[in-house]
Parts: C-alpha cells; sequence; structure tokens
C-alpha cells in the first residue's frame, strides 16, 4: 500500500532521475559542439529559424516594453521634478533586465516549445530510433545546431529588445513628455556603462543554453503519444520561464558581486 | 531458428547472424522479456510471431542495441551489441537497415533524401554514386518517380516501401521489419512481402520479421518464433508451428482461423502471392 511517505520517495526519485539525466544531455550536448562531424547547414538553418524568425515578437515586445516604461516611470519621476531623465530608466531597465529577460521569455514560448514539439513528435513516430539506425547521433543532429543556434542568436535577439525598447521609450519622451530627443539619447547612453552591458548581453546567451536544452530534453523524454507531445511542450515553456526568471537573480548577483 | 542452448560457446554464437541468450529485460516493474533464446542462422528469414504487447519489437531494439538487457547476451555478427558502446554499436548499425512499423521517415527530407540518408551521413561516396544507389534502392521497391516527393505525400504503402528503400541503401547484410504489413490493403502487403522475399533471393540479406499478420508470416519465415507475454514459446520451422500443441500458440493460431488455413499445403488458396502486384515491385 502506497503511504504519503512512499509517495514522496518516488516523486523524489524521479526527480533526482530527471535532474540527471537534464544534465547528462546538457553535457553531451556541450561536448557534442566540439566534435565531429558538424551539422554547419542544420547550425544556420536553426540560427535562420530561431533568430531570424523571432525578430517580429521581440520588436512588438521591446517597443511596447519601452513605451510603457517610460509612461509610469515618467509619473514617478514627474513628483521628483525630474521627468526629463526617463532617458535613464529606460536605457538602463532595458539593458540589464528587461532586454535580455523578456526576449528570452519570448523565445521561450515560440522556440522552446517548437524544439520540443518538434523533437516530441519525431520521438512519438520514431524517427530518433530511425536517426540512431541510420548512424546519427540525435545529440549531435538535433541538439547541438539548436543549442549554438539559441546561444548566439538570444544575445542578438536582445540587443534590438534593447534598441527597439529605447527607441519606444523615445516615443513616449519626444511626443508625450515634451524632451528634446538628442538630450533623451544622451541622457540614456550616459546612465550605461559595461556593468550594464557585459550582464546584458551574457545573461541571454545562457537564458538561450536555458531554452535549447529544457526543450531538447522535454522533447526527448515525450512519451504517451500526441497528449505526451502537448504535455512536453507546455513543460518545455513553464521549466525555461522559471528557470529564466530563477537564473535572472542569480546571475545579476554574481555579475553586482564581480564587477 | 533454434533455441539458443545454455552451454552455446561464444565461436558458436559468432557463427550465428542472430544470437540471444538468456535475456531478461524489464521496463519500469514491467517485465517485457523473460528468459529469451533464440538464434537465426546468416541467409535465413525468421518471424516472431505474437500478439500485441508481447515483446516481439523488444527484441528488435535489443538487437539494434537500442535497448539492453537487464541480464543476458545478446550478439549480432558475433559482436556483443548489449556490451557495446554508443560509437561501437554506430558500427554494428551500419550493417543493418530496419524498417519500423510506420515507416518513420524523415518528416523534413524528401524520399531520396531519406533513402540517401545513411549513404550522406557516412561521407563516403561522391554525390553521384550517392543518386545512383538512391535511384537503384527506389527503383527496387517500385518508387523511383517518387525521389523528390515529401513523406507526407505518401500513402501508407509508399511510405513503408520507401523505408524498405531506406534500409536496403547501404547494403545491409540484416534487415529487421516491425510489423512491415500492419495497417496495409492486401495489395500493399504482398507488395511488401514479396520486397521482403526478393531481398532474401537477390541480395541474401538475413532478416527478422516481427509480424502478428499470419499470411506475412507464413510466406516469408524459414523459421518461426511465437512469443507470449514476454515468453519465448515455440521456436523452430514453418510446420512445427502449425502442430504445437502448446495451448498459447495453438489459440493465437486458432483464433486467426490459421490452423485450417495453412496446414497441409503451404500457402492456402486464396493467398498465393503468385500474379499480384508482380509489375509494380
Amino acid at each position: 500500500m502506497e503511504t504519503p511517505v512512499s509517495l514522496f520517495a518516488d516523486k523524489a526519485k524521479l526527480f533526482v532521475h530527471e535532474v540527471q539525466e537534464f544534465s547528462r544531455l546538457c553535457w553531451a550536448g556541450l561536448t557534442g559542439i566540439f566534435k565531429r562531424p558538424r551539422y554547419v547547414r542544420e547550425v544556420i538553418y536553426q540560427m535562420d529559424v530561431i533568430g531570424v524568425g523571432s525578430i517580429p515578437i521581440i520588436i512588438l515586445t521591446g517597443i511596447f516594453t519601452g513605451m510603457v516604461l517610460a509612461l509610469q516611470t515618467s509619473v514617478q519621476l514627474k513628483i521628483f521634478g525630474a521627468s526629463m531623465y526617463v532617458g535613464k530608466v529606460v536605457a538602463k531597465s532595458m539593458v540589464s533586465e528587461l532586454g535580455p529577460v523578456l526576449a528570452s521569455l519570448m523565445v521561450a514560448g515560440r522556440v522552446g516549445s517548437g524544439i520540443a514539439a518538434e523533437l516530441g513528435s519525431m520521438v512519438d513516430t520514431e524517427q530518433i530510433d530511425a536517426m540512431k539506425v541510420e548512424g546519427s547521433d540525435p545529440i549531435k543532429k538535433l541538439v547541438v545546431p539548436r543549442l549554438i543556434a539559441c546561444v548566439l542568436m538570444l544575445p542578438l535577439l536582445t540587443v534590438i529588445a534593447d534598441a527597439v525598447g529605447l527607441f519606444g521609450g523615445q516615443l513616449i519622451a519626444v511626443y508625450q513628455l515634451r524632451i528634446d530627443s538628442a538630450f533623451y539619447w544622451s541622457s540614456a547612453f550616459d546612465i550605461l556603462d559595461y556593468r550594464d552591458v557585459i550582464p546584458g548581453l551574457v545573461k541571454p546567451a545562457f537564458f538561450g543554453f536555458i531554452i535549447a536544452m529544457v526543450g531538447s530534453h522535454q522533447g526527448l523524454t515525450t512519451h504517451g503519444g500526441t497528449v505526451g507531445v502537448g504535455r512536453s511542450t507546455t513543460e518545455s515553456v513553464v521549466y525555461s520561464s522559471i528557470s529564466i526568471l530563477a537564473s535572472d537573480f542569480f546571475i545579476t548577483k554574481f555579475f553586482l558581486y564581480i564587477l | 531458428m533454434p533455441e539458443a542452448g545454455a552451454g552455446m560457446t561464444d565461436s558458436e554464437a559468432a557463427s550465428s547472424m542472430i544470437h540471444l541468450e538468456h535475456v531478461y529485460l524489464a521496463l519500469g516493474d514491467a517485465p517485457i522479456l523473460k528468459d529469451v533464446s533464440l538464434d537465426l542462422n546468416k541467409g535465413e528469414t525468421g518471424v516472431i510471431l505474437g500478439s500485441s504487447g508481447s515483446g516481439k519489437t523488444t527484441i528488435l531494439r535489443l538487437l539494434l542495441g537500442l535497448y539492453r538487457p537487464d541480464s543476458g547476451r545478446v550478439f549480432v555478427n558475433g559482436d556483443e551489441v548489449s556490451a557495446m558502446g554508443e560509437d561501437d554499436l554506430y558500427r554494428v548499425r551500419g550493417m543493418m537497415g530496419m524498417v519500423f512499423q510506420g515507416g518513420a521517415l524523415f518528416d523534413s527530407l524528401t524520399v531520396g533524401e531519406n533513402v540517401a540518408y545513411r549513404l550522406t551521413e557516412r561521407d563516403e561516396l561522391d554525390d553521384e554514386e550517392v543518386e545512383t544507389r538512391v535511384r537503384k534502392s527506389l527503383g527496387f521497391v517500385g518508387l523511383e518517380d517518387s525521389i523528390d516527393l515529401m513523406p507526407a505525400e505518401l500513402s501508407g504503402g509508399m511510405k513503408k516501401r520507401v523505408a524498405i528503400a531506406r534500409g536496403i541503401a547501404a547494403s545491409p547484410k540484416m534487415m529487421l521489419y516491425d510489423e512491415p504489413t500492419a495497417g496495409l490493403d492486401p495489395i500493399n502487403s504482398f507488395n511488401v512481402i514479396r520486397l521482403i522475399k526478393k531481398l532474401k533471393e537477390s541480395e541474401g540479406v538475413t532478416s527478422v520479421v516481427v509480424t502478428h499478420d499470419l499470411v506475412a508470416a507464413f510466406e516469408v519465415a524459414d523459421r518461426i518464433a511465437f512469443i507470449h507475454e514476454g515468453e519465448l514459446v515455440y521456436v523452430g520451422d514453418r510446420d512445427g508451428v502449425l502442430a504445437c500443441r502448446d495451448t498459447r500458440v495453438h489459440e493465437f493460431l486458432g483464433r486467426s482461423g490459421c490452423v485450417a488455413l495453412f496446414s497441409g499445403n503451404g500457402a492456402p488458396a486464396g493467398y498465393s502471392m503468385s500474379g499480384i502486384g508482380r509489375d509494380k515491385v
């Protein structure tokens, strides 16, 4: 008979097993980058799908985030008569936090779910097994190109999100708050230094790693047919989003310590 | 497909194409295979019969090294696949072709690219030679004109035939078929059965066919193994399985109408393959 203790023990064992499998996949993915064969065409294709394909949602996310950020902060800054410094707030927030996190969350929703669904469907239709039989390592062929593409493209997408967010902030600053455009940009760039820019580019690369590996792990461990594919897709988005938010805290803490 | 004796030596195991020795496998808490031992000689076609969920496909996965037994040993062409690392397994898998139940064609690749997959992965042949081999393989299964189609554009029978073409493109020593006729209409079933026989006759390829389709089984089999709930119940020739008095075998064959259908005269009237679809294959 199952007791609460035995149920907890089973869940704990399952959790440890999942962590172990995820760690092994991460290690295989990382070491796979340096091993032959290298699927360069597949990497370029994934960079196009993951990077170029995400540009529209990144632009929309960035511009509205920048606009609402300028709008909200201007109300608070107005109390202190400092609404002309809205550019500083928008720049600092977008480059060091909102740009990396929001771009990554968007990509987790769009790309992480896609990776999980695609690999999950391949598991369900035995294409992963067929790949092994036909002489390919699915990790090298499928996971590594997605990993490289995510790690390389996320920082670039973040730069786009940052730039568009600053532009969105400028629209509010100029047309609603009547701040001079040149002043907005100079105050925005004045506040930024390497302590914002470096973490702002390292974070999305790490988030890209999370998105690729969580999506791949969920996809490759899919079971239970089409229902299982749906479950993997959902879990991929949930786990990557939580991991991004949690790791953001620790990475920020780390950079505040070392820089 | 004689049942492997407990005292079989490694050299005897090496002379068989397939040798399973007291294999036990459980997935989770459920035992899938219980003390399964069997052999298949080179050039033979062995059929593994049994109802759904009896562990037939698991045997194919063990032969491919996709599963590892909890205990016991699995040899393919003298190599112990159950003790191999992944890199060595790729070498052994290189001499095997596999036709998965649903075909398992790669969705994102054309028929031609699917068939060429192993050849391009090995990167040993120039493009011209790869294309020649692909066309030859597709010609063998009668689908030369489908080379540029995507898998989504193919019927179930065509997918199976492309899967066979993919399997034979790299000239394997052994072909594994997982329910090759499942879900196919009689004409397509006969076409697939004919291909399996043709491959054996023309290339001398050793084949393992997992099926619960008795017509297919009796058409292609040199030897038959019957598996029930993970337990090997019968191993021997075709006539022997019809005469087998084990209730589990008898019930399986009897319920399929097989004993009445097949006893005595080879393939039954109405199930003869002569003339059906020959021109297409």
